[in-house]
C-alpha cells in the first residue's frame, strides 16, 4: 500500500528547505489538509487492526468448532457461551461480529487492494500502449476493452466463479477482469489528448525514446483522471464484491468478507437485528471513506496544473 | 465518417462472435441446465427425454453448431424456461430497464452536475465540503443496502412512494412506457435514485475536478479579465471543457447502468431485463443469457459509437483515428 | 447506532399508522408471491408457481385440500373397479369460462395435450403415461393401467383440465390469454406480464358459487424476501407468501398483521456417500486416504445423534420448522408413528463413533446449495459446528444451486454423484410418501425409474422390496402400513439424515384471513375477507 509507506507525518510544514525532494514536497502538501490526514490515520488504523486480527479477535470466526449456533443473533454486549462478551453482537450462525469484522476487513482490504493494483497496472499499461502506438495495436486493444466492458460484470463473475470455484483468489481475478478496462479506456482517452500537445512533439523531436516519452511525459499527465478512477474503483471493487455476495456468487460464506457479512445481515434489517448488517456496513463505510479521502487529496496534490 | 461507422459495425460483429463463444461454453461449465428445469419427482427416463426434446443431450459443440445454423436464419433460440423466443422475451422486458436507466442517468446529471460545478468553483466553502462528503458516501454504500434503506424510509416509513414494481404503462408507438403516467413516475423514483446514486457521485467528482482545472486555465482567466459574466464563463467555457470526460464516462456508464440494474431490479421487483438475466443465470437458461449478452453488446457498441462521435464534436483536437489508419 | 435503531422503530411505527390509514381496497386482493411462473400454459411446466396460478383457472379432476388430502374436484367421486381400472364420475352442470359445458371429451383432450406440450422443461407426462383413458358416457371416464396403480387419483390431482377447444393452443397463446376461456376455475385470466404480475378476475358462474370470490386478484412477483416484507409493510400488497424466517417474529408482533403457518411437505436432510469405498471428500485426520466411514451404520447414526435438531429449529429457523425423524410429517399418508426425530446425544454419538473405529473422528467436507432452501447455508454451517464437536473436522462449501445440483447428481467421472455429504431438501408434491421413498432411498435404477434423486446411492434390498410392494397395493389402508414399514427400514438404517420440516408461512394485513397450506401454494380461494 503506497499510503502506508509515506514518510512519517510528524514533520510540521516548515519553510521550503533548499534541497526539498519531490517526495518530501508531496508529503508536506499532502498533510496540509487535515481531513485527508485524518483519512490517512483512520485507514492506517484499519489496516493495522486487520493485520492484527488473529491476535486481538476474541474468536476465530472461521473455526466452526469455536462458533456455536446457540449464540446466534445475540445483541451487542451479550455474553457468548464460551464466556467472552460479544461487544457487537453475533450473526445468524453465532459468529462474534467483532471477530467477524476484524477478519472480514482482512479479506475485503486484500480483495480491494490486490484487484485494484493489478487492474490499474494492466489497464494503464494497455491504455498507454494503445494511445501511443495507435494503428492496428490500438484497434485491437480497444476492441478488447469494448469486449470487456460489454460483458456485464455480474455475468463475468458468475461464469468465472463457477468455472474456477469460489475463493478469494478467484474473486480477485474476476474483479481485475471487470476493472482493468476502465483504466485502459480512461488513460487512453486522456493520453490521446496529451499526445497531440506540443510538449510531446517537442520530446519526440529531441529524439527521446518512446518508453521515455510515454512514462516520463504522457503518463504523469494522465494521472489525475487515473487517480479519480482508482479511488472510485477501489471503493467499487469492495462494494462489487458485496454485491456479488448478495447475488449469491461472492466469497464463500465460511470465510466472510465485510460484503458477505452485510449480505447475510440484509435479511435481518427489517426484523430489528440491525447490528448484523449495520456494524460490518459501518466498517466498510469507514474503510472506503478513508480510502477516498486519501485518494482525493492525492489527486489534488499530484495534479501539476493545480499546483501552479 | 461512413467508413468509420462501417468499421465499427464490423468490429461489433467480431465482439458479438467472441462473446457468444465465451458465454455459450462458459454457461456449460457452470452446470447442466436440465437439473434446474425438471421437477425433482421426475425419474431418469423422463429427465433424459426432456433433455432430448431441448437438445441438451448432444455434445456442447454440436449444440453450438445448431445454434449458429439457426442464428444465421435469424432464430436465436427459445428460452428453456419460458419456451418463448429468447430475443422476444428480452425485448419485451427492455423498455422497463431502459426507462429505469434513462431516469437514473438523467438524475445523475441533473443532481450531480450543478453540485459538482459548485464544489469545483468554490472548493473552500462549507457547502462544497458537504457535497464532497456526500459524494464519498455515495460511493461507499453498497447499492442493495441503500435500496432497502430507501424502501424502509420512503415507502415503509414515510409512505410517500410505492416500494415495489412498475407503475401503470401507456403504449407509445408500440412501446410500453410508464414515464407518461403519474403512477409510473411514483414507481420509478426510488429504484432510479438507487441506481443513480453511484453515478451522481461520479458526476459530482468529474464535474468538480474539471471545473477546478478549467477555472485555472488561461482562457478562463482571460475571459474573466475580459469581464465576461460569471454565468457565461461557467455556461460556455467551463461547461464545454468538462463535458468531455463527463460525456465519455456517462456514455460508458449507461451501458453499465443497464447491466447493473440487475441488483436494483431484484430489490425493487422491477420487471426489467436485468431480473430476467438473473433468473436466467440462476436457472442456467442459456438461450436467454446468450440473447441478453448480444442485446447488451449491440446496445453498448451503439453507445460507444455515439460517444466517440460526440467526443470528436466536443473536442476537435481528437480525430476519429480509426478511420484514418 | 442509536440513530439507526430509532430510525427503524420510527419506520415501523409510521408503517403501522399508514396501515391503519390505507384501509383495504374492497373486493380486490393483492398478493406478493416469491417465485416467477414461467408460463400461463397449465401443462407447460410442472413448477410450483405455475401450478399454483393454474389452479385458479384450470381445475384438476381431483383436488387437494390444505393438508394435501384428496378431495373431489371436477370429478365428484372415483373408485377402483379392479386392481388396474379406475372410474371417475364427472361433476354435472360445470361450465367453462366461455359458457360451454364441461364433459368427458374435455378430459380426453386434456389427456392428449398435457404430456405433449412441445419443449416443455418439465412435463406432466409422468402423471399421464401408461394410463389408457376411455369415455363411458358424457360424465363418466375410465382409466386402465397395465399394472396395479393405486396412485391414479393422486396423479390426476396434479394438472388442470382445459376445454377441448384449446387442445391445439400453444404455450405462447396461453400466455397471451388466447385461451382465456379454456378453464372452469373460480378465476379467469385477465393479464399476464412476464416477470411482473398476473391479474385474475372472478368467474361469477363458478360451480362452487361466486360468494367469497374476490372481484380482482393481482399476483405481484417479488422474489427478494426483505423486499416482499417491505411491500407488505408499505401496503403495496395485502398479503405475502414465504415470509422469511427472520421476520416472522416481528410480523407476528404487529397487531395490524396476521401471520399463519402450517407444517409443510418439505423435508431438509443430509444425503451421504453410500457407494464408494473411498469417498472423495473424507480423509483421515492426518489427511491420508481412509475407507469410507459412512458405509458403517454406526457412523451414520453417530452423525445423526450429533445434530441438535431443536437447536437448528430454534436458532436458525426461528421456530419456523419442526424437527424431522422421517421424510414426511407423520400426519401424512405412508409415514410411521414410531419414528421420532433422533435425539441430540453428543456423548452417545462419540461412543458410537469410537465403537466404529473412529475414536478421533476424521476429516470431512460438506457441500450444499446456497439460496435454494430456507437458510440452507446457515443450516449446513450449524451442522458443521455440531460435527466438529463430535471430533469430525468439518469444512463447508456452498455452491450456487445450478452448479451444486449438476455436481451432486453427476459430477464425478462416470456421471455419478460427486460429493460425500450434502444438504438437500425434498417436497412431496403428491402429499404422500411413495414419491419420496421411491426417489430418495430406493436403489438407483434408471430402467425401473427408481432412485432418480438418490444422490447417496443408498441401496437396501429389504427397503426396495417394501416400496415395490406398496406401489402395487391398491388398498389404501394396507399401502399406508407398507410405506410406513419401508420408511422405518430406511430411517433405522440411516439411509439419509433428516433434520427438519419447514413451515409454510403467510402474512396478511388485518381484514384478510389466510388458510395456510402444507404445499407451497398460495391460493386466492384460501383467503377470506374478515
Amino acid at each position: 500500500m503506497s499510503e502506508t509507506s509515506l514518510p512519517p507525518v510528524t514533520t510540521t510544514p516548515a519553510a521550503p528547505t533548499r534541497e526539498e525532494t519531490p517526495l518530501r514536497r508531496f508529503a508536506r502538501s499532502f498533510i496540509e489538509d487535515r481531513v485527508a490526514l485524518l483519512g490517512l490515520l483512520v485507514f492506517a488504523t484499519i489496516v493495522l487492526l486487520a493485520l492484527a486480527a488473529p491476535l486481538i479477535a476474541p474468536q476465530n470466526p472461521y473455526d466452526l468448532a469455536a462458533v456455536d449456533v446457540m449464540d446466534s443473533r445475540q445483541p451487542p454486549g451479550a455474553v457468548a457461551g464460551e464466556g467472552f462478551t460479544m461487544w457487537l453482537g453475533s450473526d445468524g450462525v453465532g459468529r462474534d461480529l467483532l471477530s467477524g469484522i476484524l477478519y472480514g476487513l482482512r479479506i475485503s482490504l486484500m480483495v480491494g487492494a490486490f484487484s485494484g493494483l493489478i487492474a490499474a497496472t494492466v489497464g494503464m499499461t494497455v491504455g498507454l500502449i494503445a494511445a501511443y502506438a495507435g494503428g492496428k495495436v490500438e484497434t485491437v486493444i480497444m476492441r478488447l476493452v469494448d469486449l470487456q466492458l460489454s460483458l456485464p460484470s455480474v455475468l463475468v463473475a458468475l461464469i468465472l466463479v463457477a468455472a474456477l470455484g469460489k475463493g478469494v483468489d478467484k474473486i480477485i481475478i474476476a474483479l481485475v477482469i471487470v476493472q482493468w478496462a476502465y483504466y485502459a479506456r480512461t488513460v487512453r482517452g486522456s493520453a490521446l489528448v496529451e499526445r497531440r500537445k506540443e510538449y510531446v512533439e517537442a520530446a519526440q523531436s529531441l529524439g527521446l525514446s518512446h518508453a521515455r516519452t510515454v512514462f516520463r511525459h504522457i503518463l504523469p499527465n494522465c494521472l489525475a483522471p487515473v487517480i479519480v478512477i482508482a479511488t472510485v474503483q477501489t471503493a467499487h471493487a469492495i462494494s462489487l464484491e458485496a454485491t456479488l455476495s448478495f447475488l449469491g456468487v461472492g466469497l464463500p460464506q465460511t470465510e466472510p468478507s465485510l460484503g458477505v457479512l452485510i449480505a447475510n445481515g440484509f435479511q435481518y434489517m427489517i426484523s430489528g437485528s440491525y447490528w448484523i448488517s449495520v456494524f460490518p456496513g459501518l466498517a466498510l463505510l469507514m474503510t472506503i471513506v478513508s480510502i477516498n479521502l486519501v485518494g482525493d487529496r492525492l489527486r489534488d496534490v499530484l495534479n501539476p496544473r493545480l499546483e501552479k | 465518417m461512413a467508413a468509420f461507422i462501417l468499421r465499427r459495425l464490423a468490429q461489433a460483429l467480431f465482439v458479438i462472435g467472441a462473446m457468444l463463444v465465451i458465454v455459450f461454453f462458459g454457461v456449460n461449465v457452470v452446470g447442466d441446465p436440465i437439473y434446474m428445469l425438471v421437477s425433482p419427482e421426475m425419474n431418469q427416463e423422463q429427465i433424459a427425454e426432456t433433455a432430448r426434446s431441448l437438445g441438451l443431450d448432444r455434445p456442447i459443440w454440436e449444440q453450438f453448431l445448431i445454434f449458429l445454423r439457426n442464428a444465421v436464419q435469424g432464430d436465436l433460440g427459445r428460452s428453456f424456461v419460458h419456451g418463448e423466443s429468447a430475443i422476444k422475451l428480452i425485448l419485451s422486458r427492455m423498455p422497463a430497464t431502459l426507462e429505469l436507466a434513462l431516469v437514473a442517468l438523467f438524475m445523475a446529471i441533473v443532481i450531480g452536475l450543478p453540485l459538482g460545478l459548485y464544489a469545483g468553483l468554490k472548493p473552500e466553502s462549507k457547502a462544497s465540503r458537504a457535497i464532497m462528503a456526500i459524494s464519498i458516501l455515495g460511493f461507499s454504500l453498497p447499492t442493495f443496502w441503500v435500496g432497502l434503506m430507501l424502501i424502509l424510509a420512503f415507502a415503509v416509513g414515510l409512505g410517500w412512494l410505492p416500494a415495489t414494481g412498475r407503475g401503470e404503462t401507456v403504449s407509445v408507438l408500440g412501446i410500453e412506457t410508464s414515464l407518461l403516467t403519474v403512477d409510473g413516475w411514483q414507481h420509478v423514483a426510488l429504484p432510479a435514485l438507487n441506481l443513480a446514486l453511484l453515478k451522481i457521485s461520479l458526476v459530482i467528482r468529474l464535474a468538480r475536478a474539471g471545473a477546478r482545472e478549467a477555472a485555472l486555465m488561461d482562457y478562463v482567466k482571460f475571459a474573466r479579465a475580459k469581464g465576461l459574466s460569471q454565468s457565461r464563463i461557467i455556461g460556455v467555457h467551463i461547461l464545454k471543457n468538462i463535458m468531455i470526460p463527463i460525456v465519455t464516462v456517462l456514455g460508458l456508464e449507461f451501458g453499465s447502468l443497464v447491466a447493473f440494474s440487475v441488483v436494483t431490479e431484484t430489490i425493487f421487483a422491477w420487471p426489467g431485463m436485468g431480473r430476467l438475466l438473473l433468473e436466467a443465470i440462476t436457472r442456467l437458461d442459456r438461450p436467454v443469457i446468450v440473447a441478453y449478452v448480444m442485446v447488451v453488446v449491440v446496445l453498448f457498441v451503439t453507445i460507444n459509437l455515439l460517444v466517440d462521435l460526440v467526443y470528436s464534436a466536443l473536442d476537435p483536437r481528437v480525430r476519429l483515428t480509426e478511420a484514418s489508419t | 447506532m442509536r440513530n439507526v435503531a430509532t430510525f427503524a422503530s420510527r419506520a415501523a411505527m409510521a408503517a403501522a399508522l399508514s396501515l391503519v390509514a390505507g384501509a383495504a381496497v374492497a373486493q380486490e386482493l393483492r398478493i406478493g408471491i416469491s417465485a416467477e411462473p414461467s408460463a400461463m400454459d397449465p401443462h407447460y411446466h410442472n413448477l410450483t408457481p405455475n401450478n399454483m396460478l393454474a389452479r385458479h383457472i384450470y381445475e384438476p379432476l381431483v383436488g387437494q385440500d390444505a393438508s394435501q388430502r384428496l378431495v373431489p374436484g371436477l370429478a365428484e367421486s372415483w373408485k377402483a373397479v379392479d386392481d388396474t381400472t379406475w372410474e371417475f364420475k364427472l361433476r354435472q352442470n360445470v361450465k367453462f369460462h366461455d359458457g360451454s359445458p364441461f364433459t368427458a371429451d374435455d378430459v380426453l383432450a386434456t389427456f392428449q395435450r398435457a404430456p405433449n406440450v412441445p419443449k416443455s422443461p418439465s412435463s406432466f407426462s409422468a402423471y399421464v403415461r401408461g394410463k389408457e383413458i376411455s369415455k363411458v358416457d358424457d360424465h363418466t371416464i375410465r382409466i386402465k393401467t397395465a399394472a396395479p396403480a393405486p396412485l391414479v387419483p393422486t396423479d390426476l390431482s396434479t394438472f388442470g383440465v382445459i376445454s377441448a377447444k384449446c387442445k391445439d393452443t400453444t404455450t405462447e397463446e396461453f400466455n397471451a390469454g388466447k385461451c382465456a376461456a379454456g378453464g372452469t376455475g373460480p378465476y379467469k385470466q385477465a393479464e399476464f406480464v412476464s416477470g411482473d404480475r398476473v391479474v385474475m378476475t372472478a368467474n361469477e358462474n363458478w360451480w362452487g358459487g361466486s360468494k367469497g370470490l374476490w372481484k380482482k386478484v393481482t399476483f405481484r412477483i417479488v422474489t427478494s424476501a426483505p423486499t416482499r416484507v417491505a411491500a407488505l409493510l408499505a401496503g403495496d400488497v395485502d398479503m405475502i407468501e414465504a415470509v422469511p424466517t427472520s421476520d416472522v417474529a416481528k410480523l407476528k408482533g404487529d397487531k395490524n398483521l396476521n401471520v399463519v403457518s402450517q407444517v409443510s411437505n418439505r423435508v431438509v436432510y443430509f444425503h451421504m456417500d453410500h457407494f464408494r469405498d473411498v469417498s472423495p471428500f473424507i480423509k483421515g485426520k492426518d489427511g491420508s486416504e481412509i475407507k469410507n466411514p459412512l458405509k458403517d451404520v454406526r457412523v451414520r447414526k453417530a452423525l445423526s445423534m450429533a445434530i441438535n435438531r431443536p437447536g437448528i429449529v430454534e436458532r436458525i429457523m426461528e421456530k419456523e420448522a419442526i424437527p424431522a425423524g422421517q421424510l414426511l410429517p407423520d400426519s401424512f399418508f405412508g409415514t410411521s408413528k414410531n419414528l421420532k426425530p433422533v435425539a441430540f446425544d453428543l456423548n452417545g454419538a462419540k461412543k458410537l463413533l469410537a465403537e466404529a473405529g473412529y475414536p478421533n473422528g476424521f476429516k470431512m467436507k460438506m457441500h450444499g446449495p446456497n439460496g435454494r432452501y430456507t437458510n440452507d447455508t446457515k443450516i449446513i454451517e450449524a451442522a458443521a459446528q455440531m460435527f466438529a464437536r463430535l471430533g469430525i473436522e468439518t469444512e463447508v462449501e456452498t455452491l450456487p444451486p445450478a452448479n451444486f445440483f449438476t455436481r451432486a447428481s453427476q459430477g464425478a467421472p462416470g456421471n455419478v454423484p460427486e460429493f460425500s455429504f450434502i444438504l438437500v431438501g425434498w417436497a412431496a408434491g403428491t402429499g404422500e410418501s411413495s414419491d419420496s421413498l421411491k426417489a430418495l432411498l430406493a436403489t438407483f435404477n434408471p430402467q425401473k425409474g427408481m432412485g432418480a434423486t438418490n444422490r447417496g446411492r443408498y441401496s437396501n434390498a429389504a427397503f426396495d422390496a417394501k416400496v415395490e410392494e406398496g406401489l402395487r397395493t391398491v388398498d389404501d389402508k394396507k399401502r399406508d402400513a407398507i410405506f410406513g414399514e419401508a420408511m422405518e427400514i430406511g430411517m433405522n438404517d440411516v439411509g439419509l439424515i433428516p433434520t427438519h420440516f419447514q413451515l409454510n408461512t403467510w402474512a396478511a394485513r388485518k381484514g384478510f384471513k389466510v388458510e395456510p397450506r402444507s404445499d407451497e401454494y398460495t391460493l386466492a380461494t384460501s383467503v377470506a375477507k374478515q
